[in-house]
């Protein structure tokens, strides 16, 4: 049954319910499920933003004039575009969906008894669109880190439905002709991590899509430092099955993304330089990170790609996040023929191994 | 001993001086065994792995019968499609290799027929065909024991003639010592007659976790592959049982620490009842299992326990220590069982289709299935029939101490094995003539100078390989035995030419890491040289240090691959160790700092 909550709590939703809160929110929801560590969170849903559409536009004219114009008239486009954008963001939201809001972000912090004003959250969109041209929906990955206090977030939370609403998401839509209606996106709004470490993981090699090896990046601070690309991370790769650590490449981390504790948003730093040699993982994290990991994989059924965070203010065993996992691509995509198959005796296989190619035709 | 990078080859066997005072060391092999010039144009590396040390010029046989066993059952008998047999050369009495492949597609075709069909009948028949090699090799031992060296007394024995024998004393000389001579050669056609088809299997199932898991580590497969129950680890368990016999009959503190093995004997003598049912105890254990070369079987000078119980005297202690400290000594088989059956699910599970699957568990079931033979005709072989064929030899060394032609019984191993005939035939001759034998002026002068060049060549470092690097090597037998491949020859020619001085690469074997004082032994006899704690660093790591893995830290050689029994061994003692690293211990010096990285085959010199 289609999930009609405006919002909806990340235990309460799964991977089913990707077309209502967009697949960043469905992949925690199903990580929180599993029983995975991830920051408390909830998603505001598409249903969510028809109704704020419907507020803001009651007669559905947005929609219309997108769809429009012309694939290629990018003057147009831009201009109907920044309308509709500050349109949607100068917008008041309907009184109950900001109630529910506030509420939701208030009970994220209850349970943990956080007391300082205004607990940060990270606001991120949440697309829905199943094909992997996700990428190209620029804006659609917008993610706004270290926001605090009600007002805040619903801002934030109405950037990123704006955001589908960018020139280049909208070109791209009208050059392949996708309609308009129906058209949403899930945010999820989740506390904020403030990162001793962060990094990804990919359960199988980046290198060489070895799926008994796992590949882990890590850097200091903000995992947002490692996937932008800022940082050249330390690299480990262990054994999935055996546990071994494989390699370990510890590298020169000149910058890190921090909280600003002050305010809001991120700081981009220097790394102390003391600290830009050391490893950012002891054996122990790096071995539960591989723990959880292989859990998530399994949980999937197939290699993932994810991203974690190890928190500051949090007693080991405890201080492990992941932020996000999705099936892996590149390797995926890849996968050809079968290594080898059955034959009739065991032994044929030494056959044709010493044949030296007489035995294949 | 560079690399010239431009012609892309190691030192050339004509480039080879002789070491300076060990002119005419040929004298000692026979001239098939020589480098030839057209040798210069072929690829050649040294058998470091069995023949760590210059060979002793009786030794030189262990090189000789195992090639004409291998090269008979690869080359003539099964025709393995892409190898013949293996060549060797001796220089500065090291012992260099060569295999002779097979490429020509229409030959490959017409071996392949052959293969297919006498191979298949092995694999087909495996187990009743290993039961029955035990039995042979079992008959084969008790054969070996039970040849007499005569005694030439001054009368023969009556019963030549009432029982109407016909032959003299002398004759069984001869007869005797050729039966000795052609033992052993039948024991290492035995040797030869599944191995290489064992190790076909394991290649078989190698090759596929390669495609399947590139980044996977030779020692996981090794791991998926290995049994538990092999009886490598046998007199090790032995000694163990000793260790707690000797504390049941309350004996055990006869067992100090650097105790002596023969004042423990005698005093236990005085231990009435206890030491006397201790030493039934251990004279069960010695026979056979004791009969474990403290080498690999390949140099009379490894002894075995047998010959010298200081090696697992050395142990007593240890063990006898950690079972008064409440300690398991049991290997914690069930939980070994366990383990290797959780990776061998985990690995398979993450197989992409069921005709993976069962691609995977046909060649791993091929493995399991060949695993125990290749594990085990090791003690049969090298150990157990090695070492009663060197004792049985050095009894004809003894005979000719009788006849004055040797100085020791030992002396025997610096003559050819056609000399010893030959010196037998003196002692024959003067026994018959009623004369005196001639042997002492000749052959005494001989061994002196071959004993001195022996030492001497022990200071010669040979290069790890010779000649021009092939294009690419893919001979699947170099790669399972000795690990060398296309990339090992590129590791040892980098080293050659640039030489990170403090870094040592070769084959993770066993991971983990750890730091350590290095104790370089070059020789196996060394072995009592090494302290609690240290890191051994040898040319090749025999399996029958089982009891000093408890002691060490870590292991390194100079050459083996991941399923050299050294390797086998320490997985299961959980050491790190590094092996085939072509020169560690030509670069590594004793009480030197070190690192090894057995997860990714590297050692550190740290000072």
């Amino acid at each position: 049954m289609a999930n009609r909550n405006l919002i909806s709590r990340f235990e309460e939703i799964g991977i089913a319910d990707r077309p209502t809160v967009g697949g960043k929110g469905a992949s925690l929801g199903e990580l929180a499920r599993a029983g995975i560590r991830v920051p408390s969170g909830c998603v505001v849903t598409t249903a969510a933003f028809e109704r704020f559409l419907a507020a803001v536009d009651p007669a559905g004219s947005i929609r219309r004039e997108i769809e429009q114009l012309g694939a290629d008239d990018h003057a147009a486009c831009s201009r109907v575009c920044a309308e509709v954008r500050t349109r949607l963001e100068s917008a008041a939201l309907p009184e109950d969906l900001r109630a529910s809001i506030s509420a939701h972000y208030a009970e994220l912090y209850t349970p943990a008894g956080f007391d300082e004003p205004g607990e940060p959250v990270a606001i991120r969109s949440s697309a829905t669109s199943e094909d992997s041209a996700d990428a190209s929906f620029a804006g659609l990955q917008d993610t706004y880190l270290w926001v605090r206090g009600a007002d805040s977030v619903i801002e934030h939370v109405r950037k990123c439905w704006a955001s589908l609403y960018a020139v280049e998401s909208v070109m791209y839509r009208r050059r392949l002709k996708l309609p308009e209606q129906g058209l949403a996106m899930g945010v999820v709004i989740q506390r904020m991590i403030d990162s001793r470490c962060s990094g990804v993981i990919f359960t199988r090699s980046p290198n060489t899509g070895d799926r008994s090896v796992v590949a882990v990046e890590a850097s200091w601070g903000l995992g947002s430092a490692v996937v932008s690309g800022e940082v050249t991370p330390d690299k480990y790769v262990v054994g999935k099955i055996t546990g071994e650590i494989m390699s370990r490449t510890v590298s020169c981390k000149l910058r890190q993304h921090r909280p600003n504790a002050a305010g809001a948003g991120v700081i981009d730093e220097e790394v102390p330089v003391e600290q830009q040699n050391v490893p950012c993982l002891s054996d122990d994290e790096l071995h539960s990170l591989v723990a959880i990991a292989k859990r998530v994989e399994r949980h999937y059924g197939c290699p993932q790609d994810i991203e974690w965070a190890i928190a500051r203010n949090f007693p080991p065993g405890e201080n492990v996040f992941l932020l996000q996992s999705r099936p892996e691509t590149v390797w995926a995509a890849k996968d050809a023929a079968p290594v080898a198959a059955p034959k009739g005796k065991p032994f044929d296989h030494v056959f044709s191994l010493l044949s030296g190619g007489a035995g294949k035709k | 001993m560079g690399v010239e990078s431009k012609s892309r080859s190691f030192t050339l066997p004509s480039q080879i001086a002789d070491v300076p005072g060990t002119e005419g060391w040929q004298s000692m092999y026979p001239y098939y065994t020589r480098f030839q010039p057209e040798d210069d144009q072929r690829f050649w590396f040294y058998n470091a792995m069995h023949f760590p040390e210059p060979m002793p010029a009786f030794d030189a046989l262990t090189a000789e019968i195992p090639y004409e066993a291998l090269g008979a059952f690869t080359t003539r008998i099964f025709a393995f499609p892409t190898t013949m047999g293996i060549e060797h050369r001796i220089v500065n009495g090291r012992i260099y290799i060569t295999a002779n492949p097979v490429t020509d597609p229409a030959e490959l075709q017409r071996r392949l027929a052959i293969f297919q069909e006498r191979a298949g009948y092995y694999y087909e028949n495996w187990n009743p065909i290993f039961g029955e090699w035990k039995v042979r090799m079992e008959n084969l031992i008790h054969e070996l024991e039970a040849i007499r060296v005569p005694k030439l007394p001054e009368f023969d024995e009556a019963e030549v003639v009432t029982k109407t024998k016909g032959l003299g004393q002398n004759h069984y000389i001869r007869e005797n010592f050729h039966r000795t001579i052609e033992l052993f050669s039948k024991m290492w056609h035995h040797h030869f007659e599944m191995l290489m088809l064992g190790y076909g299997a394991y290649m078989v199932f190698f090759d596929f976790c390669k495609k399947a898991f590139p980044e996977t580590a030779d020692q996981t497969v090794a791991r998926m592959v290995a049994g538990i129950d092999v009886l490598m680890f046998r007199p090790d368990d032995e000694l163990k049982r000793l260790a707690k016999l000797a504390i049941e009959f309350g004996v055990d503190d006869l067992f100090t620490a650097d105790c002596d093995a023969k004042r423990v004997l005698d005093e236990m003598h005085g231990r009435g009842d206890a030491g006397n049912r201790w030493l039934a105890e251990l004279d069960k254990s010695r026979e056979p299992w004791f009969n474990m070369s403290t080498g690999d079987g390949f140099y009379h000078h490894h002894l075995s326990w047998n010959d010298d119980l200081s090696v697992p005297f050395a142990a007593l202690p240890r063990y006898v220590e950690q079972l008064r400290r409440g300690e398991s000594l049991e290997r914690p088989t069930e939980r070994l069982k366990e383990e290797r059956g959780r990776i061998i699910a985990e690995y398979r599970e993450l197989l992409r289709s069921e005709d993976e699957r069962q691609a995977f568990d046909q060649m791993l079931g091929l493995s399991h299935l060949v695993f125990p033979f290749v594990e085990n005709h090791k003690f049969y072989c090298e150990h157990w029939f090695t070492s009663l064929f060197f004792k049985k030899v050095k009894e004809f060394g003894a005979l000719l101490v009788t006849y004055g032609v040797l100085a020791d019984a030992s002396d025997v191993f610096h003559l050819q094995y056609v000399e010893i005939e030959s010196a037998l035939a003196d002692v024959s001759l003067a026994w018959a003539g009623g004369g005196k034998p001639l042997g002492a002026a000749h052959w005494r002068p001989i061994v002196e100078a071959r004993k001195c060049m022996v030492e001497r060549l022990k200071e010669w470092n040979p290069p790890p390989a010779l000649g021009p690097i092939p294009p690419q090597i893919n001979d699947p037998a170099l790669q399972m035995l000795w690990g060398i491949t296309s990339e090992t020859l590129e590791t040892w020619s980098a080293k050659a030419e640039a030489g990170h001085e403090n870094e040592i690469v070769g084959f993770a074997a066993s991971p983990g890491v750890v730091e350590g004082i290095a104790r370089v032994l070059r020789n196996v006899n060394e072995i009592g040289q090494i302290r609690e704690g240290e890191i051994l660093v040898c040319p090749v790591t025999a399996p029958s240090w089982g009891p000093v893995f408890g002691k060490i830290k870590a292991a390194v050689s100079d050459i083996g691959g991941t399923m050299s029994h050294a390797a086998i061994v320490a997985r299961e003692y959980g050491l790190p160790a590094v092996v085939g690293t072509g020169k560690a211990t030509q670069r590594i010096k004793t009480g030197q700092r070190l690192r090894v990285d057995g997860n990714r085959g590297i050692v550190w010199i740290l000072d």
